[in-house]
């Protein structure tokens, strides 16, 4: 309680000094290089070689990265937004691809990077999902630098085998058919963690799958409360309960990654999963398509979750640190770091004009994905501000792990759907 | 000094309050929302169920740490070979971060990796204790976590306590041939309540700020089950970008503690005046 307190409170302290402070700040003469101070949350190891290429490349370009790499999402946009309240704001800040910084964009506390989007045409060349979540008032607000699909089926090659499973599910009853084959083989059927946002990962893939785009976007995007009741989604969160007969018992609190584990161990068949499990895959030394397959949903036509991460360049007069937050978002969205960056972190790059031959055939497969824009659907992080998913990840995790009828969790959405929204 | 002190803990309070009538989400604004964010936050069940839980858990903690703490004292106080090292062993869990024993104990709570395994590779296959995956049973598990912790905390302070009670009464008990258990419980306990007093205190703080063991051994599940008040203040606060809930639960939360607290602290100090009159 008293650390809440002080947050509050603390943060409170720091708008009243940044209001008092707020004077045009002038006079500094631009120093060259260009110093940008980079938060962000990338930490593990294929994930700080994957953010070294673009400080190399800033590098490169005439600019000097200093690296503020803070563990944990939640806590380095914390610290991030402490910052800008506070008045030493960094030059560049990592967020989801989200409405995560709508509220800072508001508040007038972001530059745009319009002309580097002018100039790089990103109107024409970035998915539409991603435009919609960066571009505010007509403004573009972030550089978005990878595209991540949260929910691709990642499989073991040779779990498959032993179950005598032969080709990859063509829709969501094969897939059950496959978890029974994989059960009575004496495997872990599916590899699941326990944890709130891995239910709503698990969950979100179903619904597009299962329930479609269509009335996906209708309860994300739209609101609908009438959906929320309709028989076509009550059925999404029949079939996704039918999941939990499939997983192991010691699920519950589970990393997502030790999940990854068991499937790259062979105990257990397949997981749902964002495409950054692969860096555990390539870890262990696997390759995709040999030891592992990876699919991205039933069928020919199933949807792209698209989701994703943007740096954001909070407010200066300065004009060195403008030319340096200008410098970061033409390099990080440039082709050549694009696809390295993508190598190493496991996503997509966020233009197709890109080298592909660097990339892994999961990758490889996003992108011809990709190309068909019918198949782009934005993640709920886009679509919903970060309390409102939230609070309907509570409604979907108490119904995956009580004894709840879907008609229940039916209420509960429409309920938080109201709550949630001032 | 005085004056720090009331600037830092009853402006901030204030200032919280202040934000939690009204509609802050990332950052805290000024605008007036009435109690808006309290009618939000008592429809939440999931803050409801972490009301439930941290009354549960309160009185389950307090309850084993005290008669576990007060044994443990009484055992040491019997002139044991080896006080010195039996005092730190009962004491060393305190010293320990939760963060690195919660995850300690969640392993061996686990039952694909702990106690329920290991007994099945020892050829007991149907044993079962996979509390921490059940939703009825999970905040058990981490009352014996904390009780783990706390309960050397507890018997540190009650045999200081016990030490300061002159050989004399033992003396004339023995004399009357009172059983020693009887003296314990009618003569020495009541002997002891400011030790217990403070005990209580501390061991009333530790409920609610219960957070970083919940955090550690089960993220507040399966589900919601194992969740707590402190969790879903940090988790608004910061996940989910919702200041002005965030401090209407910070404010509920003070006033629980206050009309629990103060009439204990009343209590005490009664006594103490009592002891020294």
């Amino acid at each position: 309680m008293s650390n809440a307190m002080t947050g509050a409170a603390g943060r409170a302290v720091a708008v009243a000094l940044a209001l008092a402070l707020a004077v045009p700040a002038h006079g500094t003469p631009p120093a060259a290089p260009l110093k940008a101070t980079v938060s962000h949350w990338w930490t593990s190891g294929g994930e700080s070689a994957a953010i070294r290429q673009f400080a190399d490349a800033f590098t490169r370009a005439g600019g000097q990265w200093i690296d503020q790499a803070v563990a944990g999402a939640d806590q380095s946009r914390a610290s991030t937004i402490n910052r800008i309240v506070g008045g030493n704001a960094p030059v560049a800040a990592q967020f989801n691809t989200s409405k995560q910084f709508r509220d800072i964009v508001d508040q007038g506390l972001l530059n745009d990077v319009d002309d580097v989007a002018a100039r790089g045409n990103w109107d024409r060349i970035l998915p539409q999902t991603i435009i919609d979540a960066i571009k505010i008032n007509g403004h573009y607000y972030a550089a978005p630098v990878d595209i991540h699909m949260p929910a691709w089926f990642f499989y073991s090659k040779a779990a498959y085998a032993k179950a005598g499973i032969k080709a990859e599910p063509a829709s969501f009853d094969e897939f059950m058919g496959h978890l029974d084959r994989l059960k009575r083989a004496g495997l872990i059927p599916l590899a699941f963690g326990g944890q709130v946002w891995q239910e709503k990962i698990l969950f979100d893939a179903v619904f597009a799958l299962v329930g479609g785009p269509d009335l996906y976007l209708r309860i994300y995007r739209d609101r609908d409360v009438k959906a929320v009741h309709s028989p076509a989604f009550r059925d999404v969160l029949v079939k996704f309960k039918r999941l939990r007969a499939y997983t192991d018992p010691g699920a519950p609190g589970r990393n997502w990654n030790d999940a990854t584990a068991l499937v790259v161990s062979g105990r257990a068949g397949v997981q749902i999963m964002g495409d950054w499990a692969k860096g555990e895959f390539t870890t262990a030394g696997q390759v995709a398509g040999r030891e592992f397959g990876c699919f991205p949903g039933f069928g020919p036509k199933a949807p792209y979750v698209v989701a994703g991460d943007a740096f954001v360049f909070p407010k200066t007069g300065k004009p060195h640190v403008v030319k340096a937050q200008k410098l970061l978002a033409t390099v990080m969205t440039a082709p050549g770091p694009q696809v390295e960056f993508s190598a190493r972190k496991g996503s997509i790059p966020i233009r197709p004009d890109v080298d592909v031959s660097k990339l892994d055939l999961c990758a490889r497969m996003g992108i011809e994905i990709m190309a068909d824009k019918t198949r782009q659907l934005p993640n709920t992080e886009m679509l919903l501000d970060p309390d409102l998913n939230g609070a309907l990840q509570d409604v979907l995790t108490n119904y995956w792990n009580r004894n709840e009828t879907p008609e229940r969790a039916q209420q509960a959405f429409a309920q938080a759907m109201k709550d949630n929204t001032w | 000094m005085a004056l720090v002190a009331l600037g830092a803990y009853v402006l901030t309070m204030l200032w919280t309050a202040r934000v939690s009538l009204s509609s802050a989400r990332i950052f805290p604004t000024g605008d007036f929302v009435g109690l808006g964010q309290y009618e939000r936050l008592f429809r939440n069940a999931r803050w409801l169920l972490s009301l439930e839980n941290l009354a549960v858990y309160g009185v389950l903690f307090i309850a084993l740490c005290l008669v576990l703490g007060f044994l443990l004292a009484v055992f040491i106080d019997q002139q044991v070979a080896g006080e010195g090292m039996l005092r730190t062993i009962f004491l060393y869990p305190y010293a320990m971060s939760f963060v690195a024993t919660g995850l300690v104990w969640q392993w061996i709570l686990n039952p694909g990796l702990g106690i329920q395994q290991v007994a099945r590779n020892l050829g007991f296959d149907d044993f079962t204790f996979d509390w921490i995956v059940q939703q009825d049973t999970v905040l058990y598990t981490i009352v014996i976590a904390t009780v783990w912790q706390a309960s050397g905390l507890v018997m540190a302070l009650l045999l200081s306590g016990l030490r300061g009670i002159d050989e004399e009464l033992w003396k004339a008990t023995r004399i009357d041939g009172i059983p020693k258990w009887r003296v314990y419980v009618s003569i020495v306990l009541p002997m002891l309540w400011p030790s217990v007093s403070t005990a209580l205190i501390l061991l009333f703080v530790m409920v609610v700020k219960l957070f970083d063991a919940v955090v550690a051994m089960t993220q507040g599940g399966p589900g919601t089950a194992s969740e707590v008040p402190a969790k879903f203040i940090m988790d608004y606060l910061f996940g989910r970008a919702n200041v002005g809930l965030a401090s209407a639960a910070s404010i509920v939360l003070l006033l629980t503690v206050l009309a629990i607290v103060a009439p204990l602290y009343y209590a005490r100090s009664r006594a103490l005046e009592r002891s020294r009159a």
